[in-house]
């Protein structure tokens, strides 16, 4: 590793813009954005990160508890971690991926114990690497992004991306929504880690994520991939937006007269809290926590229990009213397409990592929760800064590079008709949260969907930017409908049930589906099949 | 939602305003207002960071709701979250206190 060569330049603060001259800009500044900054500053780069937030308290993870896929180099321990998902993914995963991923997340988490990150030790002294408190890791990641001597822009929302005559990545633009004016990074190489896209369902700290990403990624020519695995949920009391699936697998499930729900369960029966659902109310209580369990549930994740300290409910004690909060892809399993080691995607530039891009090489077709994602975040994190810095340093100089502005959507003018944020976004949240139509799919229902959807995107397309105040909603929105559309066009291209995309009219697997479905357009969108890596290989070998 | 800055304890500090990844805080003359509360997507983030426990988050996610700031004081709600991760001087030793290596794969 080289050191950095130094920060990113400040070229200009006229009125109304403020520019800077970076190698590296990342957008987001959630886990996979803070390594990736760190990382590409490492390798050289002189980096700009944005967060649409404030880096720190960003995103999926800072507000929450996550475990993390850390596991002991041992062959056993290591075959045994890659092995026992893969069924439940639908066999979709890759093993070269899966094996760098846990070597890389090992070296990660080891330099955050390095960093002074309080892992917690067991009673026989041994550390405990496995588990991360969200504030407490993402406040050490802000501080090592500083130090690294990464730029911050915090409330900075990323609008467009700018790409130049040769179709080359060349920086972004976006709102200081703070300080009312916009900011301008001219940039060598972007990384995207905005995160997945859980279309404002209010599940823990994700309303941030609404897939702007996968927006200006997609206006630049990106491509995604598995976007039919997007229909994750989770459980969280009626009224609140606590979600810890885990602690529910203590749960009893009961209906309005206090009736336990046959087969309703946390894992391998959220299928049938979501049909019951559709009837009526269904409460939880965490009655098969013994004493010892309750201690540990209240010292791993002390945020879990602020709903209820708060109305006096006793979970352990007491039915309380639960909901399934949709997580979309940011549980989901799909997500910009990467092409090589390095996270490059298919615009040359132009890097993804954590959530805004798949997690199908370690996770196929079904979420391997946070514990999947977080290692996720810190490996393709890592990569994507390196795959960056390199591709910057490559680059060479850019002087007199003409940069373009490729946004479209709800940036253009001339209809007379402002887009509107908030009714699009209610309109599309109405065909992505409704179980009926997302959980349990159908061709009929998505065929019906994707007609509202695309009739969507046709007037959304054809309006006019609204005011800077309303700006960020409008691109939020359309993000979100992109985010809808590829997921439906992708759900109705795999004709059977596989990992989390389940059919009503194909419930099983069907081995001629055993690929994998890209995705992509605006206007248009498309679906094609791509064959798993495993299966060219084997064809290579014949 | 975010439902109180209480004026007694606020110091104008505007962290909130700084940390909150929604943006739901204004900075104001004097302590910082709650502009945007319908963007509030209760993460009590803002409650975490704040240093005088000024701050309450009510967890009712969709609705605003009556909040009698006194009882808070009396019921000690106020800081709560703060002090059961860790983040005060009297209960840093929570910091390492996950045992969630003692409840996966159950």
């Amino acid at each position: 590793m080289t050191k950095s060569l130094g920060r990113a330049e400040k070229l200009s603060s006229s009125a109304g813009s403020v520019v800077f001259d970076a190698d590296v800009l990342v957008l987001g500044g959630g886990p996979a954005g803070a390594w990736a900054a760190i990382s590409a500053a490492e390798h050289g780069a002189r980096v700009v990160l944005a967060d649409k937030g404030f880096c720190g308290t960003s995103g999926a993870t800072a507000a929450a508890g996550t475990g993390v896929w850390y596991v002991d180099p041992s062959p056993e321990r290591r075959e045994a971690a890659m092995a026992s998902r893969e069924k439940l993914g639908g066999y979709l995963q890759d093993r070269r991926w899966m094996a760098r991923v846990l070597d890389r997340t090992y070296a990660q988490s080891n330099q955050l114990a390095d960093w002074g990150y309080p892992y917690p030790s067991d009673d026989d002294g041994r550390p405990q690497r496995n588990s991360l408190q969200g504030p407490e890791y993402m406040r050490l990641m802000r501080k090592r992004t500083k130090q690294a001597g990464v730029t911050i822009l915090d409330h900075s929302p990323a609008l467009e991306l700018l790409v130049d005559g040769n179709g080359v990545v060349a920086g972004a633009t976006g709102l200081r929504r703070q300080k009312g004016d916009r900011w301008v990074v001219n940039a060598k190489a972007v990384v995207i880690a905005t995160g997945g896209c859980a279309f404002l369902s209010k599940t823990l700290g994700s309303n941030v994520l609404t897939g702007d990403g996968y927006l200006l990624a997609a206006e630049a020519g990106a491509e995604f991939t598995s976007m039919e695995f997007s229909n994750a949920y989770a459980i969280s009391p009626a009224f609140g937006s606590v979600t810890k699936t885990l602690f529910y697998s203590w749960a009893s499930f009961t209906d309005e007269q206090g009736s336990v729900i046959p087969g309703a369960s946390s894992k391998g029966g959220r299928s049938v809290i979501a049909r019951a659902l559709r009837k009526g109310p269904v409460y939880a209580q965490l009655d098969e926590a013994d004493a010892e369990t309750q201690r540990h549930m209240r010292l791993s994740q002390p945020n879990f229990f602020l709903p209820f300290d708060r109305t006096g409910i006793d979970p352990f004690r007491q039915r309380f009213p639960i909901t399934l909060r949709l997580e979309g892809t940011v549980r989901g399993t799909g997500g910009l397409r990467i092409i090589d080691d390095g996270c490059a995607t298919t615009v040359p530039g132009l890097y993804a990592a954590g959530d805004a891009a798949t997690r199908e090489l370690i996770c196929g077709g079904f979420t391997g929760g946070g514990s999947h994602n977080a290692a996720w975040a810190m490996s393709s994190g890592y990569w994507a800064g390196q795959g960056a810095a390199e591709f910057a340093r490559q680059l060479g100089t850019t002087i007199g590079r003409q940069a373009f502005r490729r946004g479209t959507v709800g940036l253009r003018s001339g209809s007379g008709r402002a887009l509107q944020g908030g009714p699009l976004a209610r309109s599309v949240q109405d065909e992505v949260f409704p179980y009926e139509l997302n959980y349990f799919r159908e061709a009929g229902r998505l065929g019906g969907s994707l007609r509202r959807l695309d009739a969507l995107w046709t007037d959304a397309s054809d309006a006019d930017a609204p005011d800077e105040e309303e700006l960020l909603r409008a691109r939020e929105a359309a993000a979100m409908l992109a985010t809808a559309r590829w997921m439906y066009r992708s759900a109705l291209a795999r004709q059977e049930s596989r990992g989390m995309h389940r059919r009503d009219d194909y419930p099983e697997p069907d081995d001629r589906y055993r690929h994998l479905v890209t995705t992509g357009g605006l206007d248009d969108v498309w679906t094609s099949a791509r064959p798993l890596a495993s299966s060219q290989f084997s064809e290579a070998a014949e | 939602m975010i439902q109180v800055i209480d004026a007694e304890r606020c110091t104008a500090c505007d962290i909130c305003v700084n940390v909150c990844p929604t943006n739901v805080f204004d900075k104001s003359d004097g302590i910082p207002v709650i502009a945007r509360q319908g963007d509030c997507q209760t993460c009590f983030l803002c409650e975490l960071y704040c240093p005088e426990d000024a701050l309450f988050v009510s967890p009712f996610a969709d609705a605003p709701q009556a909040i009698d700031v006194a009882a808070l004081k009396e019921a000690a709600l106020l800081g709560s979250y703060r002090r059961a991760v860790g983040w005060v001087e009297e209960s840093r030793h929570l910091r390492a206190a996950d045992r969630s290596f003692r409840l996966f794969g159950h």
